[in-house]
């Protein structure tokens, strides 16, 4: 499978990344010399085979439904690049 | 003898006899940073005036009777590490000058038991790279040289590249580091220290900025493998904080380190055996299963068949959580903004102009092998190889107590080898990355040299929550081995 130009630029909206002139070009070269090398892993025989999420190996602990942190508006908006108040600020999305 | 030459050990020992105090050690390892950082550019960040706080801190406690396991040990913190009022960047333009307000878990443990902080250390933006070309913050250089040739200057590997050349080096005792695909044990192998990946689960990832959460592993570099015991013994421990931290009890690893290897069955995997690799490098390989074999152990062939596979596993599942776990960085709650014409622009520059190419290229894989269509036949194939190559681990340690490989397939490279082809970057990681995606430990230990007089490392690997084996193997090579040449650029030479 090799990507075209048009999934490239697909791909790259996805991720919300602003490419610009002829980024996609060079990107479209280097995405597709990555995917033919990791093309071998189709020569594995996985049938049969259950998928591996984590290497943790144990289960999702639980724990009790309650609220154990929080009230700290300060600390959340200390490195935010704009706020209003108690709000992250961002430019205007509604009209 | 500098303070700077002291081992973790030696220093808790002189520190405990009242032969130095922890003001002198961090004051002989600050002016080192200032006299070789401006070089090395192991450091993004020193906070000297902090350190010496701590280090006075440290003594008087010292003085009070209450000394904690690492009291007065001057370290270096990796900068993927939140560290609370110390600006963290991940190396990346797009963290900005983020300064958490929070200390990750792993920090937060070596602070209790009495380490000092020099400062953060360099790494491959995001820790995404062999080789720490990718850090916004500029190269690193290793301390080594090769022997014919004072004008090359060499990478130190990567992602951990600042934390492995800060220790060779001599500008920190040791330092915290971490491996997805083999950020801790090759930059240890090319800058000829030691480092331990431990078992997935043994250090929190609370508070460590995240690359790959299934891989992401926390653990020490330091310049022997008692040293490296020391620090994980403290790094490790159950936290509820994070959800994949095992509920494990910590052995004493410092004393596995003398246990000695006599019975141990050591597994030698025959797929490790590369076409092309350096002779230098299989001829350590050979001497150090033959020191083993001297100390008692047994050597046995093992078969690890989807070794190969692993690499290419690795680049879908690595990318694949990355693209997820970047998604956050968004220029709006903390970090790089650059405006837009609407919100939607606004995340795209800020992305644009926060991420740099090796980021990008790993976001656009990952976004790509889970988008619809694609999902089934890369990242769900790459989930089923990666329960194949667990299997491989499983098998084989029902027949051997640990596996001894190379380290890395070459020496340290020169800078601006291997950058203009990703492919041949990643094969760096080709002895490493098989680790990761099992989830057990894995060390390099220093064992000898190239013939231009580079560090070369071995790996032993070992069971899940068997690290103190992987300590004794290592241990007994690092015995055997003897090694006592120094890098040509360290502190006070």
């Amino acid at each position: 499978m090799s990507l075209d130009l048009q999934t490239v630029r697909r791909v790259a909206s996805l991720a919300r990344l602003h490419l610009e002139e002829g980024e996609d070009q060079r990107l479209q070269a280097e995405l597709n010399g990555i995917l033919g090398w990791i093309e071998q892993l189709q020569a594995v025989d996985t049938s049969d085979v259950e998928p591996l999420s984590g290497a943790g190996g144990t289960a999702m602990p639980m724990r009790e439904d309650v609220v154990n942190d929080g009230g700290r508006a300060e600390a959340v908006l200390a490195n935010a690049p704009d706020r209003a108040g108690d709000f992250f600020a961002v430019p205007k999305v509604v009209e | 003898m500098h303070p700077t030459d002291f081992t973790i050990r030696g220093a808790l020992e002189a520190l405990s006899e009242g032969i130095v105090t922890s003001e002198a050690l961090t004051a002989a390892h600050l002016r080192a940073i200032e006299a070789l950082n401006p070089r090395l550019n192991a450091f993004i960040t020193v906070t000297a005036e902090r350190a010496m706080e701590a280090a006075r801190a440290s003594d008087t406690r010292r003085a009070n009777g209450v000394a904690g396991k690492l009291e007065g040990i001057p370290l270096a913190i990796k900068d993927l590490f939140c560290t609370q009022g110390v600006r963290t960047t991940a190396a990346s333009r797009i963290l900005g000058e983020f300064t958490p307000p929070y200390e990750s878990t792993v920090t937060s443990n070596l602070l209790r038991d009495g380490a000092v902080f020099l400062g953060k250390v360099n790494l491959d933006e995001f820790a995404m790279g062999s080789s720490n070309a990718t850090s916004a913050f500029g190269e690193v250089e290793n301390p080594w040289k090769r022997g014919n040739d004072d004008g090359t200057t060499l990478v130190p590997g990567g992602s951990s590249g600042g934390s492995a050349a800060a220790v060779a080096a001599r500008l920190a005792m040791g330092a915290t580091a971490t491996d997805t695909g083999g950020s801790i044990r090759q930059p240890a192998a090319f800058c000829g220290i030691a480092g331990i990946k431990p078992t997935y689960g043994r250090c929190s990832r609370w508070g460590v900025v995240a690359f790959a959460s299934s891989l992401d592993t926390p653990g020490p570099v330091a310049r022997t493998v008692e040293d490296c015991a020391i620090l994980l013994e403290s790094m490790s421990g159950h936290d509820p904080k994070d959800s994949t931290s095992a509920p494990a009890p910590v052995p004493d690893f410092a004393a596995a380190c003398a246990r000695g290897v006599k019975g141990l069955r050591i597994g030698v995997p025959r797929e490790y055996r590369l076409e092309g690799m350096p002779e230098e490098i299989e001829a350590l390989w050979q001497q150090g299963l033959a020191w083993l074999r001297a100390e008692g152990a047994e050597i046995v062939d093992i078969s690890l068949p989807h070794t190969k596979y692993a690499l290419p596993t690795y680049y879908i599942v690595a990318p694949a959580e990355a693209s997820s776990n970047l998604a956050r960085y968004d220029g709006v709650r903390y970090g790089l903004r650059r405006d837009g014409e609407d919100l939607r622009d606004l995340y795209e520059r800020t992305r644009a102009a926060g991420f740099g190419d090796e980021v990008k290229r790993r976001i656009m894989i990952g976004t790509y092998v889970l988008s619809a269509g694609y999902y089934d036949a890369y990242y769900l194939k790459a989930q089923k190889v990666r329960t194949l190559i667990k299997r491989d681990f499983d098998e084989a340690f029902r027949g051997v107590d640990a596996i001894v490989t190379p380290a890395t397939p070459s020496a340290a490279f020169a800078a601006g080898e291997k950058q203009d082809d990703p492919v041949a970057m990643y094969l760096n990681d080709v002895f490493t990355v098989t680790a990761n995606l099992a989830g057990i430990p894995g060390m390099t230990v220093p064992a000898g040299y190239d013939r231009q007089g580079l560090p070369l490392g071995l790996q032993v690997l070992g069971r899940a929550f068997d690290e103190e084996t992987v300590f004794a193997v290592s241990a007994a090579i690092e015995h055997a081995a003897g090694l006592t040449k120094l890098p040509q650029v360290r502190a006070f030479a």
